[in-house]
């Protein structure tokens, strides 16, 4: 049974609490789901209404995935897996890094269609991280 | 340069474009969490950096150029290229500002509350996201691009 611990010691009570949540694993994905499309069009929505572009797209690289999806792991698995997500989230997000600078440097000095850059240049961001990821794990 | 709020930019947004980001953020959503389940943690951590916001932002950001140039009668194809290429580079910055949330939280989760890991590193992303970001706009890069020094991938910044 998912169960959500609570182990604040500022609650009156000052002891693990049991919340059940989420019964089954379609209401899971579902929550994923609606979550995760809500903060991701939040994060894109101030993208939109922030100038220059350039600190608009530093909401690009926005945690909009983590935030949706990592209160949900803590609720099903607990702080520890989720905090094992978390170091690999590092190597991802040295990827990204490697994906976005690709993308600005064909965008800008070959002009390519943009959907195609970004979708195109997928690959490098997931060899890069499976690759971080491999290394640091041996 | 100021940092700028405009609203009025939310109008101009279609409906089909607030549903391209909901159904895309959903998805790799979901897809996260499935990819978590099946190869476990390690691998399914890495989905936590996806690029989600960045290919529908950045053709978002093409495609609105294009139409501004165009209400002008000019062809901002090329224009409307750079502009993604410049939000790119931000994308870029915002990734140094990722990397210190997810160290956060790792370092965070297993001794905090969640929500005040999630506060914390929250705050670490947007400090070092904005950091790297005035840095980059500060006089020593200037100098580095005006000088013999060139970042191709940064050159029009």
């Amino acid at each position: 049974m998912p169960v959500l611990q609570c182990v604040s010691s500022r609650m009156p009570s000052a002891r693990l609490e049991k919340v059940n949540i989420m019964s089954s694993p379609a209401e899971e994905l579902l929550a994923r789901f609606l979550i995760g499309g809500v903060i991701v069009s939040i994060f894109s929505v101030i993208a939109e209404i922030l100038r220059p572009k350039s600190f608009a797209g530093l909401l690009g690289a926005a945690p909009s995935i983590a935030l949706a999806t990592l209160g949900i792991t803590i609720a099903r698995h607990g702080a520890i897996y989720a905090a094992a997500e978390t170091r690999s989230m590092v190597f991802g997000a040295a990827a990204f890094f490697c994906y976005a600078a690709a993308a600005s440097w064909m965008l800008v000095r070959y002009k390519t269609q943009v959907l195609a850059t970004a979708v195109g240049l997928m690959p490098v961001w997931l060899a890069a991280s499976l690759a971080l990821w491999f290394f640091t794990s041996r | 340069m100021i940092v700028q709020a405009k609203l009025g930019a939310v109008k101009g947004i279609a409906l089909h474009e607030w549903l391209l980001r909901f159904v895309f953020g959903g998805i790799v959503c979901v897809l996260a969490g499935l990819i978590s389940q099946r190869f476990g943690p390690g691998i399914g951590g890495l989905f936590l950096a996806f690029p989600a916001i960045f290919p529908a932002s950045a053709s978002l950001v093409e495609a609105h150029e294009k139409k501004h140039k165009a209400r002008a009668g000019i062809d901002g194809t090329n224009r409307a290229r750079t502009v993604a290429g410049i939000d790119a580079a931000g994308t870029a910055m915002g990734c140094i500002g990722l990397a210190g949330f997810a160290l956060t939280c790792w370092i965070c989760l297993p001794r905090l509350a969640p929500a005040a890991v999630f506060s914390i590193a929250g705050l670490v992303w947007l400090i070092l996201s904005v950091a790297f970001w005035l840095l980059r706009k500060s006089r020593v890069f200037r100098n580095m691009r005006a000088g013999k020094v060139r970042l191709h991938a940064f050159r029009s910044w």
